[in-house]
């Protein structure tokens, strides 16, 4: 493979993932102001399955707990942007040193994605030497523990109840920019030595250790990456929102956004932007229609529930018939740049065989 | 409260989370399956028990018993028998889905404020007057719970049925060359866990007759936590974590002051990730067979 080929395989998939990001926030810009919260809201669950495709795609472990992440990121943005006049009437338990600060919005979104990584991180050192089954189990009961604090603990934040009164600054725009920076690293990470090392890793264990990598070490940095990405949607997410409960980053999250993963293709960034961006315009639309809802022909109301059992449903076809989800697990591709960079064309037969094969489906581990 | 009190609530609910634990192990060990949408069997039970409130207390019980046992078969059926070849964090995520979808039925059906299921209310009285509190659901919890453990046991160690489930769990490519017809046996396994979540529906009614939409997501969390604590690879030592969950959650509940309760899920999982680390074949089971991989 030549270099500009190399580079342009990188570009590529970059730059398609990025232009449908940046297309569906123009074309949010020209909705209806309801619409276009469900644009912003899809574009904030590309940023998170970004988050879990770049621990979950490249080490081929499942997680969970991701949605702790989110969680802290996104009370802590929440929290931190609230004026320090009002946090005390609010949340009168709260720590001074929480009460008497406040920042600005981008400050907020840093601090969000700075805690996110440092919590992977920490939770990661002893986690991440388990595989399979015990690291689902493991980071189930990260998720539940952080819940739980969340829920209860009232000195760090409004506890069971509503985070409210946060700057709703999430607009098209900044959604937009959090998804292209998500995807930007998240192609860096595929793409550098520790990503290349991972993979290895989640294909092959212990031919990878007989190389030399330490599989612990490479799965602890895609960890506290992916976590610091889940944090910085968080924030996003709680911007955008304006309120908060505990409730909405726990169980049913993780439910939805393992569900755009997996229908997507885990194991690429084109799979996990597909599957955000579809899984979340379903789930939009679906929620609507319970409200009841204009279809083309016919007024539409579907019970409360529906979204759900149809999501459900579709995760559970989706395995059965395909697990490689909706994009097979391939990064996106443009095969007449491929063929213009590929010359002197390779003899027949070789060459081209190694580099198309395609890439096993991360779950089957 | 005494500490004898702790004590005999302890026992009671770790009766019943040994039974949430025996249902889902047996699945385990014939399919390598984790079955996170056990609990919906015992929402299931749940919700007929309180749909067949008004019928005589010996045909209600029957109808919840087939009920679970049917949706068992069905999920066996539907989703989880065109997995049987894919890996085991694959068929993780089939079965989260199908839990999903279950609760997403419950609250078409059945709306999110729940339904009173009290067809055995009667059994919440004492046993004795004095200062220990004993129900008699504490009692046939107890009874019912040795029961069903004990004629799993029976049936997996004395029937051919029980031998070839025990064969399927050992090596299941093995048990089918040798003649072990997989569809039976793995059938099988449903129609067990499918009883017993009955089972638990019925015995956790009494306690809790509220039916919501999440009553046995719940239970099935914590039960999957114990599974893996006691070591899911052997039905004794799964059962024992189970029953240690239970027992330990109540008893936690009782020994924390008021205001750190609530943090009692902290606790126990807290203690999950750390027998994880330190034992993750589990608590209970010899150190040598190291079921889960660590790098």
């Amino acid at each position: 493979m030549t270099r500009a080929r190399r580079f342009a395989d990188g570009a590529v998939e970059f730059l398609v993932p990025a232009c449908l990001i940046v297309l569906v926030g123009v074309v949010g810009g020209f909705m209806a102001p309801g619409t276009e919260e469900d644009f912003i809201a899809a574009l904030v669950a590309v940023t998170i399955v970004i988050a879990l495709h770049v621990f979950v795609g490249n080490s081929g472990v499942l997680s969970f707990g991701h949605i702790s992440f989110v969680a802290l990121g996104a009370f802590a943005a929440g929290l931190m942007t609230i004026p320090a006049t009002v946090k005390p009437t609010l949340m009168p338990e709260l720590f001074p040193f929480l009460a008497e600060h406040d920042v600005g919005n981008i400050p907020s979104l840093v601090l969000a994605a700075a805690l996110g990584g440092l919590f992977a991180a920490l939770v990661g050192i002893p986690l991440m030497r388990l595989s399979g089954l015990a690291a689902g189990i493991a980071t189930l009961a990260v998720l539940e523990i952080t819940h739980n604090v969340l829920r209860f603990w009232e000195k760090i934040g409004p506890g069971a109840k509503t985070l409210s009164l946060v700057p709703e600054t999430t607009g098209l725009f900044q959604a937009t920019v959090g998804a292209l920076i998500a995807a930007a690293a998240a192609i860096a990470f595929r793409r550098s030595p520790p990503g290349r090392k991972l993979r290895a890793s989640r294909e092959d264990p212990p031919a990878a250790q007989a190389v030399g990598i330490n599989i612990h070490r490479q799965r602890l940095l895609a960890f506290t990456i992916s976590g610091a990405l889940a944090g910085f949607a968080g924030g996003l997410m709680v911007h955008q929102l304006g309120s908060i409960t505990t409730e909405q980053v726990y169980l049913d999250l993780t439910f939805l956004t393992l569900a755009m993963l997996v229908i997507g293709g885990a194991s690429s960034l084109w799979g996990a932007v597909v599957g955000a961006l579809l899984v979340s315009f379903l789930d939009s639309f679906l929620l609507n229609a319970e409200n009841g809802t204009n279809v083309v022909v016919a007024e539409l109301t579907l019970p409360n529930g529906s979204s759900i059992v149809i999501l459900g449903v579709l995760l559970a076809l989706m395995l059965i018939l395909r697990s490689g989800g909706i994009t097979g697990g391939r990064e996106a591709s443009l095969p007449f740049l491929r063929a213009a960079l590929a010359a002197p064309p390779p003899p027949p037969g070789a060459g081209r065989a190694q580099d198309e094969r395609p890439e096993r489906t991360v779950l089957d581990v | 409260m005494s500490v004898l009190q702790s004590i005999v609530d302890g026992v009671a609910l770790g009766a019943v989370y040994a039974l949430v634990a025996v249902g889902l192990a047996l699945v385990f060990g014939v399919m390598r399956l984790i079955n996170f949408a056990h609990g919906e069997l015992i929402t299931a039970g749940g919700y007929t028990l309180a749909l067949t409130a008004a019928f005589p207390k010996i045909a209600s019980v029957t109808i919840t018993v087939v009920v679970c046992i049917a949706l068992a078969l069905l999920m066996e059926r539907v989703a989880f028998r065109p997995l049987r070849a894919a890996s085991p964090t694959t068929t993780l995520v089939a079965t989260f889905a199908v839990a999903f979808a279950l609760q997403g039925v419950w609250l078409i059906a059945f709306g999110p404020e729940g339904r009173t299921a009290d067809v055995l209310a009667s059994l919440n009285q004492r046993v004795f007057e004095g200062d220990l509190d004993v129900r008699w659901i504490t009692v046939t919890m107890l009874a019912v719970g040795g029961l069903l453990l004990g004629g799993t046991a029976f049936l997996l160690g004395r029937t051919t049925i029980g031998l070839q489930m025990r064969a399927a769990a050992a090596d299941f490519r093995a048990a089918r060359l040798l003649g072990v017809r997989a569809d039976t046996v793995i059938s099988f396994a449903f129609v067990l866990a499918g009883l017993l979540a009955a089972a638990v529906a019925i015995l956790l009614t009494v306690q809790r007759p509220l039916v919501t939409p999440t009553f046995g997501l719940e239970v099935t969390i914590l039960g999957l936590v114990g599974v893996v604590v006691g070591g899911i690879d052997r039905l004794g030592t799964a059962t024992l974590g189970g029953f240690a969950i239970g027992f330990l959650t109540s008893v936690l509940g009782d020994a924390l002051p008021a205001d750190e309760r609530v943090f009692l899920p902290s606790f126990v999982f807290l203690l999950v990730i750390l027998v994880l680390l330190l034992r993750p074949a589990g608590l209970f089971a010899r150190p040598s067979k190291t079921a889960v991989e660590r790098v």
